[in-house]
């Protein structure tokens, strides 16, 4: 009987089109077997229950007239929980005689064992591909990440008289969102904002190359028109056929405030003069749609006390939970009066969280680049380039005293913590609780550093710092998604100083000891840790 | 606000050898840590003195240098004391239980008379 299971013990499998086939086993060659989800042969095995012989079967069906001719006899259907997933086909039995009542009660309980253990292998095997599938998102789009943070810039410019600021925090699935800044011949400076449809790896490499191109031929070209033309003509040969490129560019002289612009169906820059928002109009086909394109040039001075926003899609094209979108129009309106630089983003950012409330998940790219001239009489002083990159928006109910980030270089910590004791200080701390919290923010901020963010320079730490009259609350968080926790939370003294423990290993420990309260929240991408001091008035070092 | 360099100067004085800590006291501060304990093997001391009065900072792996250090001048047979702490390393000292292991002093003089030496 084994040889006969052996020989004739045929795998079943469902294919993805909805038919399934029975393929060769091991002993006689069978064809495989091919079943029409609506062959009757489904609905029949499916029903009934032990070993059918095959010659039986006398009704219209493909798949058994296939088993008849495959010289099959026997078929025991494998079905578990009211599904057809396999057949065990046997072809004639070796000795020539007929299948015994013995045979086809072993076969029953053949598949019976069968039956379930086969669903098992089945579902593993599917959840194994979709766990495949899954980590090759994950990959991709941390590549996509890696490639467009690359090519953002690290450092703001400096432009006396000017105060620029930035703000990029890409969506979920990274849209293709880029802007960069280009010094130019004579102090003048090239500012770029542009947008890659389609997401991911792709709109990364399409983005990666425009930016090339543009960094590579504007020290030549004074000619925003001719740059942006220059743009077209090389990258409509090689881009895919459904990706283009929006893309404004513009030359900024920061001595007189001539601006000098051509746009490639970009949206268009505003610019805010006292309590009014113009818009900078002029026209172009995006880039990499059709070859010869012209680019209209404008120009225009940025006035003393003006302010000029770039954007793209992200902010605009938010939608509230009613599906109603924050809009371009609403976007000018709030920059009307309003001072620029990270002020401006930050008002900005303000009312997409209340547009959106909690829980939205970022639908694309957020790209905000502004530049605001200093009015009046003297000059301010460009505040500090902080490193553009992804920043928590504000929370409900509580006082944001500070919002920056750091990049994720070893020492920064200290910058952090210089930035959180200016935040605090009008609060009037007690100074052993305000050594704590410096020493609880430079701990979390070098842990950020080190374990999410692995030292890349590039990549930023986000802290902001809140009030909400009880307690002084930081949150630090780095790109490293849901992390373990990264040290034993008590370290042995003792066992370090005998040396059969690390002398390292204090960090969490610190910021444990440091602060009333630690909690750490995660997502997919980000790694929180918050710290809670409350506001006491009292010591708790005394 | 750029990192102020770590540095460490031995001066000994009979059987206790005071090292003069500067600067911020983190990871980079284990090669010149490592070098003056060396000095200090060198002459012979029973007692090392640490004078944090010039210390600014010190972080989660300035303390690790330190255990470092201390477990080291242990194994050696050495005490080790210190001085200069402001309040708030006095009191990350304590929930490191590093005070535990060495004897924390206010200053210079009542740290030399602690130790049995000078004053």
């Amino acid at each position: 009987m084994a040889s006969v299971a052996q020989r004739a013990l045929n795998r079943f499998r469902r294919r993805k089109a909805g038919g399934a086939e029975a393929a060769t086993g091991s002993g006689i060659q069978v064809a495989p077997v091919e079943i029409a989800p609506n062959d009757p042969l489904v609905a029949y095995f499916q029903t009934t229950s032990g070993a059918v012989d095959v010659d039986n079967l006398d009704f219209d069906s493909p798949a058994a007239e296939q088993l008849k001719r495959s010289g099959v006899k026997l078929v025991v259907p494998l079905v578990s929980q009211g599904e057809l997933i396999g057949l065990l086909n046997l072809g004639p039995r070796r000795s020539e005689r007929e299948y015994s009542g013995d045979d086809r009660k072993l076969l029953d309980t053949l598949a019976a064992h069968a039956a379930p253990a086969l669903r098992v292998a089945q579902l593993v095997k599917q959840q194994e591909a979709e766990v495949r599938t899954r980590e090759r998102l994950e990959q991709e789009l941390r590549v996509a990440q890696l490639i467009q943070q690359q090519f953002l810039p690290k450092e703001l410019p400096d432009l006396p008289g000017w105060q620029v600021a930035a703000f990029y925090q890409p969506a979920r699935q990274v849209g293709g969102d880029f802007y960069d800044f280009i010094d130019l011949p004579d102090g003048k400076v090239g500012i770029v904002v542009g947008d890659v449809t389609d997401k991911g790896v792709p709109a990364a490499l399409v983005m990666a190359t425009t930016h090339s191109i543009l960094r590579g031929e504007a020290p030549r070209l004074n000619s925003p028109g001719q740059l942006l033309e220059r743009a077209n003509n090389r990258l409509f040969p090689d881009i895919p056929s459904h990706m283009f490129v929006t893309c404004l560019y513009g030359v900024l002289d920061p001595q007189t405030g001539r601006f000098v612009y051509a746009n490639a169906g970009h949206n268009l820059p505003y610019v805010r003069s006292g309590n009014e928002t113009l818009e900078y109009r002029a026209t172009g086909m995006p880039l990499g749609l059709m070859a010869g394109m012209k680019y209209e040039e404008k120009e225009a001075i940025i006035e003393p006390g003006q302010a000029i926003l770039f954007h793209s899609d992200g902010l605009a094209e938010a939608h509230n939970p009613q599906r109603e979108m924050f809009g371009f129009g609403r976007l000018k309106e709030e920059m009307a009066g309003r001072p620029g630089g990270n002020a401006l983003i930050d008002h900005l950012l303000d009312r997409l969280r209340h547009h959106t409330g909690h829980g939205w998940e970022q639908e694309d790219d957020i790209t905000l680049v502004t530049l605001e001239r200093a009015g009046g009489e003297g000059l301010f002083t460009s505040a500090p380039a902080s490193i553009p990159g992804p920043r928590n928006l504000p929370v409900d109910g509580e006082n944001e005293l500070a919002s920056f980030s750091v990049g994720s270089s070893p020492g920064n910590e200290r910058e952090a913590m210089r930035r959180v004791e200016e935040a605090v200080a009008d609060l009037t701390m007690p100074p052993a609780q305000l050594e704590r919290l410096k020493t609880a923010v430079s701990e979390a901020t070098m842990n950020a550093i080190e374990h999410g963010n692995k030292n890349q320079a590039e990549v930023p730490v986000d802290i902001r710092v809140t009030s909400n009259g009880d307690a002084v609350t930081v949150y630090i968080t780095d790109q490293g998604g849901d992390q373990p926790t990264f040290e034993t939370p008590t370290p042995d003294i003792e066992a370090k100083l005998a040396g059969t423990q690390t002398p390292r290993g204090w960090g969490l420990f610190l910021i444990k000891n440091m602060v009333d309260e630690m909690d750490v929240i995660t997502d997919e991408h980000h790694h929180t840790l918050k710290l809670v001091l409350r506001r006491e008035g009292e010591d708790h070092d005394a | 606000m750029p990192e102020q360099r770590f540095d460490a100067q031995v001066r000994q004085e009979g059987s206790v050898a005071t090292m003069d800590l500067s600067g911020e006291i983190n990871r980079g501060a284990d090669d010149r840590m490592t070098s003056a304990y060396d000095d200090v093997a060198k002459t012979g001391a029973a007692t090392i003195l640490l004078n944090f009065t010039r210390v600014g900072y010190i972080n989660s792996t300035g303390i690790a240098v330190i255990v470092a250090m201390l477990g080291r001048a242990r194994n050696d047979g050495r005490q080790v004391s210190a001085y200069g702490l402001t309040d708030h390393y006095k009191h990350l000292f304590d929930i490191t239980r590093l005070s535990d292991f060495m004897n924390i002093y206010d200053d210079e003089s009542t740290a030399l008379a602690g130790v049995g030496a000078g004053a």
